[in-house]
């Protein structure tokens, strides 16, 4: 099945506004994807663009998806809903990724995993308060062989002790300090 | 007879070789890096920058950084391999920046290697020449060629820090032999590879090669073993030696975004064998003569799935490379992607020849993106290069393929749901039948198989089903690679041969259980495989024999546990994994593993009765008839082989409240002996309740009304004075 682009008469008006709310490169790869053969099949790949530009999906952003790409809100925010991998909240600057794989779980993954609660002063999904830090578990990232694992941002710690913890946030909370100098 | 293919592979061989050349890197010492997720979490790319710097001040052009992805040797990396001209290679791990600058200016300018960082004492001994037998089921069908050759080096009293003879897992080289009996010898450092029959050829190559250093002509084969390349570099390694590299015969030696690097080593001749003969049937027979079963879990038959496609009627088809390896302690997949994207692709597309695909699909997770951008770039040079696209090869058959990313739903890989996130949609799985294989992607029939599956397709076309088969059992051909890891000695990638015992794999290969403590299990297929108690550790892997004792081949993710783990809480993990990621369609995987959940939560927390444990057995058997998909079905696995095997825990923790491992917190508690305390007052000060009394030089007390039982005093304590009961 293919959607027509332009179903409605107000057509140029809604363009307008998502491009408002949408990068470029975003909106072209919807309309580019329109003339395709099954292109709601790229839905997924959207939304996996829209979080790596914004951090996250926001329900206007969707809302724009939907409309571009002619599909009905409810599907977009389904399917938005159903992966793990989207996230409808903004992000802090790093993301904390605690691995909780097999591995990393039997080597103590729980210890690192308490430390960071308690010393971020966050349970797992949030942001702390400065906005410098989510944090966040994660099933097995595959590097099982240095267990237990950290990710924060895309850099890999591991193996990780609690009391190295404090060493690794610093280095994040340091780095955003001078920032703001 | 021409054949446009022929001519097209001979053309891109030729092209290929001129270039290589082109580039001189045989006479130039070359510096090895691992390039994997893995290997750059432990810092290889600080290793590469260095080295960079150090040959750019030493101005020397003969001298080249080579990378490569992922060996599999996880705890020790980075691994970083000096390959001087005619010199054995020499391989370090753990390399940091201090070492990169003893091993540039030692090693390489001054040609002294470093045996105190070399990679598993591999340096400890250093042999003028190593020989090493084939212990293929022909090759030892002769038997004791190696122990006489081994007499033989005596009886000439040649010294035995020489020569080193070594056994090493089927070459691959008896496929094309149809006559007469010997067995293969491959000769290390010099790369010549013997077809041995009798005493007398054993006393030529003592004779010529190493007294005289002169290759014996007469008994030199030129057909090369299936994994030469790995063993020329990492057969000194006992890690390494015991496997059997199939699958993974490019990991860590090629270069995985180079194309030309990947067709040098034997890349694409197998497509081109497939498509010259311009008979599909003939590629699914060699599979099905293979014996290769899919390498996703199922165990499902490849070559039988690829012919019920082409059973079908509907000539628009597809094919799916399954990618979304979410099972938490697996990392093989990412290991091939990564490490020889290229090797996947040729199977990929032989497979999508077999069926008569027009589209392909590699289904990643997102959360390998380094996989992907290796996938990415494989697929482009392909393009390129016309082995993709219109008229592949020039066969005038066309095919192309393109990535779609997972999201992080588990249940993706499934192959239904899987089939339905490519559309688009939230991934919930189909009531099958009608299978995939009849009406999958939009309608159409698709085969959906493993990375691992098609890492195997070129070596089955290039080496022959029936070798294929002769590897693995009766049931199953082939290898398996695993992901070790848990409480094991050596974690990594370890590829064997199907049938291996279980215990070969843990001791003989992951070197035993970490800081020697006892094995209690060895859990296999993730969260939908089971446990193997230590005494069944001679169990051989297989399909059949892992689903006999309730587990699973599943993926390839073997953890190993020990004493101090908890086997009820190691199954509470697992159905905690599953519960979340129990997409929800179906009400006995939806509710069953929420209500099983709550009655593990009860357990570990000393709050059960004994009628829960029959309650949790009804609900699992339940979850396992009545689920919509594999998921669920297999959900309840850890639970019942745990139940099985380990019965007597369970029991401990709801009668006796103990938890023996240690594990479960609320049945833990923790007291201050006051014969070991000397009042240091460090486990007060580290208390976060402060719960811990007492003053300085005093016996200390816990309140155990306080204390969240969080284990820092006992971590703190430099007297062992704190105790866990």
């Amino acid at each position: 099945m293919n959607h027509q682009t332009s179903t409605t008469d107000n057509w140029d008006a809604v363009r307008a506004a998502c491009l408002e709310i949408l990068p470029e490169h975003i909106v072209a790869f919807i309309e580019q994807n329109q003339d395709l053969e099954h292109s709601e099949g790229q839905l997924i790949a959207t939304l996996h663009m829209v979080q790596a530009h914004f951090g996250f999906l926001g329900r206007d952003k969707m809302h724009a998806v939907a409309q571009l790409a002619q599909v009905p809100l409810a599907k977009v925010t389904g399917v938005a809903t159903f992966y793990h991998y989207f996230r409808l909240q903004p992000r802090g600057k790093h993301i904390i990724n605690v691995c909780l794989g097999t591995a990393c779980y039997v080597k103590g993954a729980d210890k690192l995993s308490q430390r960071l609660m308690d010393d971020l002063g966050i349970q797992f999904g949030e942001t702390t308060k400065d906005g410098v830090f989510s944090l966040d578990s994660t099933r097995c990232l595959g590097t099982c062989g240095l267990a237990p694992v950290v990710m924060v941002d895309d850099q890999v710690y591991g193996p990780v002790t609690p009391g190295e913890i404090s060493i690794i946030l610093e280095k994040y909370s340091r780095r955003e300090k001078s920032s703001r100098l | 007879m021409p054949n446009p293919v022929t001519d097209f592979f001979e053309a891109l061989t030729d092209r290929t070789r001129t270039r290589l050349a082109e580039r001189g890197d045989a006479q130039k010492t070359i510096i090895q890096i691992g390039s994997a997720t893995c290997e750059h979490a432990a810092g290889s790319q600080d290793v590469l920058e260095e080295f960079t710097k150090h040959i750019q001040a030493s101005g020397r052009d003969d001298v080249i950084v080579h990378k490569t992805g992922c060996t599999g040797r996880c705890s020790k990396e980075p691994i970083v391999g000096i390959s001087i001209p005619g010199r054995p290679p020499v391989k370090y791990e753990r390399v940091n920046r201090e070492i990169v600058h003893k091993i540039f200016t030692q090693h390489i300018q001054k040609g002294a290697p470093l045996p105190e960082h070399a990679l598993d004492n591999s340096l400890d001994h250093q042999y003028a020449f190593e020989f090493v037998f084939c212990q293929g089921l022909r090759c030892n069908h002769l038997g004791g060629l190696k122990e006489s050759f081994e007499q033989l080096l005596r009886q000439h009293k040649i010294p035995e820090d020489q020569v080193r003879v070594s056994t090493h897992g089927c070459f691959g080289t008896c496929s094309e032999e149809s006559v007469g009996q010997a067995a293969f010898v491959l000769v290390r450092p010099s790369k010549v590879v013997y077809r041995v029959k009798d005493q007398t050829d054993l006393e030529l190559i003592l004779r010529e090669h190493i007294r005289g250093g002169r290759i014996v002509e007469p008994l030199r084969v030129t057909r090369k073993p299936i994994s030469q390349d790995f063993f020329d570099l990492y057969a000194d390694v006992s890690f390494f030696s015991a496997q059997n590299r199939i699958a993974m015969r490019n990991s860590g030696i090629v270069n995985p975004e180079s194309l030309e690097e990947y067709i040098s080593l034997g890349g694409f001749k197998a497509l081109a064998t497939a498509l010259s003969k311009g008979d599909p049937e003939w590629v699914i027979n060699e599979v099905l003569k293979a014996r290769l079963r899919g390498r996703g879990g199922g165990g499902f038959l490849t070559g039988q799935k690829w012919k019920l496609a082409t059973q079908n009627e509907e000539k628009t088809r597809y094919i799916i490379c399954n990618g979304d390896e979410g099972d938490p302690g697996a990392f093989m997949d990412r290991g091939m992607l990564e490490s020889d994207p290229f090797s996947v692709m040729e199977g990929m597309i032989i497979g999508a020849y077999a069926i008569g695909a027009c589209k392909g699909f590699y289904y990643i997770r997102a959360e390998y993106p380094l996989a992907i951008k290796r996938i990415q770039n494989a697929i482009d040079l392909c393009r390129a290069a016309g082995l993709l696209g219109k008229s592949v090869m020039g066969s005038g058959w066309d095919f192309d393929m393109e990535i779609r990313l997972g999201a992080g739903a588990f249940v993706c890989g499934e192959e239904t749901a899987l089939i339905r996130s490519i559309e688009g949609e939230r991934g919930q799985p189909k009531v099958r039948p009608p299978f995939p294989t009849t009406r999958g992607l939009w309608g159409k029939p698709t085969c959906i198989n493993n990375v691992e599956t098609f890492a195997n397709i070129t070596a089955i076309i290039n080496y022959g089903g029936d070798w294929f088969a002769q590897v693995g059992t009766e049931e199953s051909g082939g290898t398996k690679v695993f992901a070790l890891a848990g409480k094991v000695k050596h974690t990594g990638l370890v590829e064997v041969p199907l049938g291996t015992p279980l215990r070969d794999v843990v001791f003989g290969i992951g070197g035993g259980v970490q800081d020697d403590k006892a094995l209690k299990a060895i859990q296999t297929g993730g969260p939908a495989g089971g446990f193997i108690p230590a005494s069944m550790d001679t169990l051989p892997v297989d399909f059949g024999p892992l689903a006999k004792v309730g587990s699973i081949m599943g993926s390839g993710g073997m953890i190993v546990l020990s004493e101090e783990d908890c086997m009820v809480d190691i199954s509470k993990f697992y159905l905690s994994f599953t519960q979340e990621e129990s997409c929800g369609k179906c009400t006995p995987c939806r509710e069953g593993t929420t209500r099983m959940l709550e009655i593990m939560e009860r357990i570990t927390s000393g709050k059960a009765v004994m009628e829960d444990l029959d309650k949790l057995e009804r609900l699992a058997r339940l979850c396992q008839q009545t689920s919509l998909c594999g998921l669920g079905r297999a959900a309840p696995n850890p639970i019942l082989s745990s139940l099985k095997h380990f019965r007597d825990e369970y029991t401990e923790h709801i009668v006796d409240k103990v938890c023996r491992a240690k594990k479960c917190v609320a049945l833990v508690r923790y007291e201050v002996s006051p014969d070991l305390c000397i009042g240091c007052t460090v486990c007060a000060r580290n208390c976060p309740t402060e719960a811990i009394s007492g003053n300085r030089k005093e016996v200390h007390v816990i309140d155990q009304n306080r204390c969240v039982k969080c284990g820092q005093c006992y971590e703190v304590c430099r007297f062992d004075a704190v105790e866990r009961k």
